[in-house]
């Protein structure tokens, strides 16, 4: 198996934005005996390789465009990312 | 003027991996005299002298990622995009509004319904701005009944924004009661969308995106009804206004 460098990638809604699936989730909760959970936001976990030798700056740029052009949409959602060593 | 001078207004209608109502909407346009459509596939750049674009409904790329997310990166965009800079007609429905916002040639962004459902039914839209290519032939304050099918048609935008459009009068279409009434808390939508929007226009007023399906209401014939018909003849007579025909 060759190298690779791991990728992991968590896209989330914007802070303020209303998140309809949080909100489900949120009050199907109680119902479960969980009480007084709030907050509950729905977002998403993208994993990618990159190849092996990619140099570090070149890969936090590479994946930030990645996020900023598809993987997430910035007028409804954030990212953070980060990426593992070589395995 | 004369009629037998006139050419055609071609409109071409982008089908993409998905697209579901592309048929319908090419069916839609050929119901209007003197027009011609015709499909343009997603890979293709050329847009083969179209006088109007139409980004038909469906689900483009399944709606991976994000509804529109993809579609939005294939090859035709570019020159959607140029065709839209240079001041061309494009309609967004749908799917097509979602592509339009990823693309952002129009604002803001569709996220899921706030029921959690997907939504098929009948609305009623008000007209809010009769001025647009699109709408022209409308009056202020029409009500028509257009159906919805949609699971991610809850348009959200920044304060900011929102203001702007509205001092613009970007937006178009609002969802309604029968009356022309809007409940409050968003009751009147099927969707929970920012201020009940159901349409909207760029800055320029040539793109406009759509929720609702005017492809399926542009004959009394069938269950949809008619009400649709005016966003087509709109467009129409909006080219050949344009072209000094009208």
């Amino acid at each position: 198996m060759s190298k690779t460098k791991h990728v992991r990638v968590y896209v989330t809604p914007k802070q303020g934005i209303l998140d309809p699936q949080g909100v489900a989730i949120e009050r199907s909760l109680p119902a479960l005996g969980f009480g007084g959970v709030s907050g509950v936001r729905v977002g998403k976990f993208i994993e990618l390789e990159l190849p092996a030798g990619t140099p570090p700056d070149k890969a936090r740029e590479a994946v930030d465009e990645m996020c900023k052009k598809l993987l997430a949409n910035p007028i409804i959602e954030d990212f953070t990312f980060a990426i593992d060593d070589e395995q | 003027m004369n009629p037998a001078a006139e050419s055609p207004v071609r409109v071409g209608v982008v089908v993409f991996p998905g697209s579901n109502c592309d048929r319908d909407a090419h069916h839609a346009v050929s119901t209007f005299a003197g027009t011609e459509p015709a499909f343009l596939w997603h890979k293709d750049t050329d847009l083969k002298g179209v006088d109007a674009i139409v980004l038909p409904g469906g689900f483009s790329y399944g709606d991976y990622l994000r509804s529109g997310s993809i579609a939005r990166f294939s090859p035709i965009m570019g020159a959607v995009a140029d065709f839209a800079a240079d001041g061309g007609y494009v309609l967004g429905i749908c799917n097509g509004f979602q592509i339009l916002t990823e693309a952002h040639l129009l604002p803001g962004a569709l996220i899921r319904n706030t029921g959690l459902k997907f939504v098929c039914r009948y609305v009623d839209l008000r007209v809010e701005n009769a001025g647009t290519p699109f709408t022209g032939d409308a009056s202020p304050g029409d009500v028509l009944r257009i159906v919805v099918k949609h699971n991610d048609g809850n348009f959200r935008v920044d304060k900011d924004t929102l203001a702007r459009m509205r001092d613009n009068g970007q937006i178009v279409l609002r969802y309604c009661e029968p009356d022309g009434s809007e409940k409050p808390d968003g009751a009147s939508s099927p969707n929970g969308a920012l201020d009940d929007i159901a349409g909207v226009c760029n800055e320029d007023f040539n793109v406009f995106g759509m929720m609702p399906h005017p492809e399926n209401s542009v004959e009394d014939a069938l269950a949809g009804g008619a009400d649709g018909r005016v966003f087509f003849q709109s467009l129409v007579d909006a080219v050949r206004e344009r072209r000094g025909e009208l």
